[in-house]
């Protein structure tokens, strides 16, 4: 059965060949440094270019590794906060753009892009500028000590939710809710039982991409965080700039995982909208 | 009474409007309108002394980033970004219709692996690049290889550090970007005009010209947009792979603030890149938009 897809597959890309080995081509380009990167995280040599062999030692040695664990979990830590954030803002955001006209709507929608549109260092310095102006202490304990960063990361992941959700809400049937309201179900039961099941699977794919953006987020993030906290890329960024090292090809590789299966999470339920071609 | 149930229902509307609209507004507000007022009253500021920055609505930040230095540099951005977004649409006009001609199960799967990359860290790719192209990398190890079953004596290429090196890794980045929205243009196109043309007895070079091109040409516009934008104010690709003279905008606000310590004029800067950053979209838009009509 899969051999005989495949064979078609090969047969019809015979078809026009050109076209097929510029796709093939652009996606070795695209994957072949990241798969590389990632093989030679299993390799037990500090040239990294040789294969003398697997091993898994570099990962063994970034989890005892204090410095890059607390790196990991405040990245982790950080990501979940925004996602939250980011889910309950965009969505806010989302019914706000679709239920209601008000005055000056259009600059408002074009307020919301901002975040999206200016370069993301411009971001990064407004936050700097920003923090140290209203005097942000820089000595506050733990979770408290992210804060700023979770404010930045929240303020460029929710217009991505908001227009998930406003895409979603689109194909909301309103008649449902007017239904539910005859049969006497209050604001809250339509809110549970009308929106929510109609929401769900775009609230899951904005949440994973909200949870994405903010863990890969290197600029905004370089630039807002003191020096008192570090994020994974952060200091996988301190360690690129030494030196090429398998210690950096493993602490990559986790985070590749943790970006790809949660990506994953979110193509999954987003899939009825993929098919139907809307990417942006 | 229905006047009463219609004000109940406006009532309960006006509720609705609040809590949806104050939210996000006090968000925007705090974390994006104020810090780029801050950065605006900056701009206007002087430095005084090491540390001071005394605001006193000058205009010579703005005066000393229109100097040659800065004009050229901001020249460079866009050449690098201009040319970056040219070899992404070379490269993706291709791929995009090879991905309309595989058939719709596997469609799926090469869509998701081109939207992947965008998704994994921009630092990580950026630092495989390196490991692929540095001189001790997989490309230089590979030529050499081939080299030495040739018995020919072999150098290693300098790829890195250099304004190609810059462009190679701003297209690695950003080509996803152009092929989705030429896939998505090419996608919904109707067929049966091809025929038609082609019918009528035009080469395939001209249903290309006359037809597909001038229907797609919003798809291609965004995608360059979706390109252009993201490579002009580019901070990591330039300073990761570009050589001592490769500082594109970017890198120069970054060094006032990390470095210089100048941070009025930082500010200037950054915010001429905003203005010009939006200036490239409304010329976008208008350009558009008067192609539409």
């Amino acid at each position: 059965m899969l051999f005989g897809k495949f064979i078609s597959a090969i047969k019809s890309s015979l078809r026009n060949p050109w076209l097929n080995i510029s796709l093939l081509v652009t996606l070795l380009f695209l994957y072949t440094p990241i798969i590389v990167l990632i093989i030679f995280s299993f390799n037990d040599s500090r040239r990294n270019i040789v294969w003398k062999g697997f091993t898994l030692k570099y990962y063994k040695k970034m989890f005892s590794n204090e410095i890059l664990l607390e790196a990991f979990l405040n990245s982790i830590a950080i990501a979940l906060i925004t996602t939250i954030l980011s889910l309950v803002l965009g969505v806010l955001t989302a019914i706000l753009l679709w239920r209601f006209q008000f005055p000056l709507k259009s600059l408002y929608q074009g307020i919301i892009m901002i975040p999206i549109i200016v370069p993301e260092i411009c971001i990064g310095i407004a936050f700097l500028v920003f923090f140290n102006w209203i005097g942000w202490p820089s000595d506050l304990i733990w979770p408290l000590r992210l804060a700023k960063i979770i404010f930045a990361h929240s303020l460029f992941c929710f217009p991505f939710v908001a227009i998930v959700i406003r895409a979603k809400l689109v194909s909301l049937n309103r008649e449902c809710e007017e239904a539910a309201k005859d049969l006497g179900a209050n604001a809250w039961h339509v809110y549970r039982d009308v929106w929510f099941p109609h929401l769900k699977p775009s609230l899951i794919a904005g949440g994973f991409l909200a949870f994405t953006l903010s863990l890969d987020d290197f600029v905004i993030t370089f630039f807002t965080s003191g020096p008192e906290t570090i994020t994974l890329p952060i200091k996988i960024y301190s360690m690129v700039r030494f030196s090429v090292t398998p210690e950096v090809n493993a602490a990559s590789t986790v985070l590749i995982v943790v970006t790809i299966l949660s990506v994953c999470t979110a193509i999954f339920f987003q899939k009825e909208n993929l098919k139907k071609g809307s990417f942006e | 009474m229905p006047s009463d149930r219609f004000r109940a229902k406006n009532e309960n509307s006006r509720k609705v409007f609040l809590v949806t609209f104050l939210p996000p507004t006090i968000w925007l507000i705090l974390f994006l309108l104020a810090p780029i007022l801050i950065i605006i009253v900056y701009s206007f500021s002087q430095k005084v002394g090491l540390i001071n920055i005394e605001v006193n609505w000058v205009s010579d930040n703005y005066w000393r980033a229109a100097d040659p230095i800065y004009l050229k540099i901001f020249a460079k951005s866009f050449y690098i970004a201009g040319i970056t977004t040219f070899l992404c649409l070379v490269i993706s006009f291709p791929v995009a219709l090879a991905i309309t001609k595989i058939r719709q199960d596997w469609k799926l799967i090469i869509l998701v692996l081109l939207m992947l990359p965008f998704w994994i860290n921009l630092l990580i790719r950026t630092y495989a690049l390196i490991a692929v192209l540095r001189t001790r990398g997989f490309l230089n190890s590979g030529f050499e290889w081939i080299a030495a079953h040739l018995g020919l004596r072999f150098e290693p290429i300098q790829f890195l550090y250099n304004d190609t090196a810059i462009i190679i890794g701003l297209v690695y980045i950003h080509l996803p970007f152009m092929i989705l929205p030429i896939y998505a243009g090419l996608e919904g196109f109707d067929e049966t005009l091809k025929q038609a043309a082609e019918d009528l007895g035009s080469s395939s070079m001209q249903v290309y010209r006359h037809i597909v091109f001038p229907l797609i040409r919003p798809s291609i516009f965004a995608g360059c947009m979706l390109v252009f934008i993201p490579a002009l104010g580019s901070y990591l690709t330039p300073e990761l792979l570009g050589g001592t003279d490769g500082q594109l905008i970017a890198n120069v606000i970054e060094r006032q603030f990390k470095h210089a310590n100048d941070w009025p004029f930082g500010a200037a800067l950054s915010m001429v890149l905003i203005y010009v950053t939006c200036g490239v979209i409304a010329a976008w838009l208008l350009v558009a938009k008067r192609k539409e009509s």
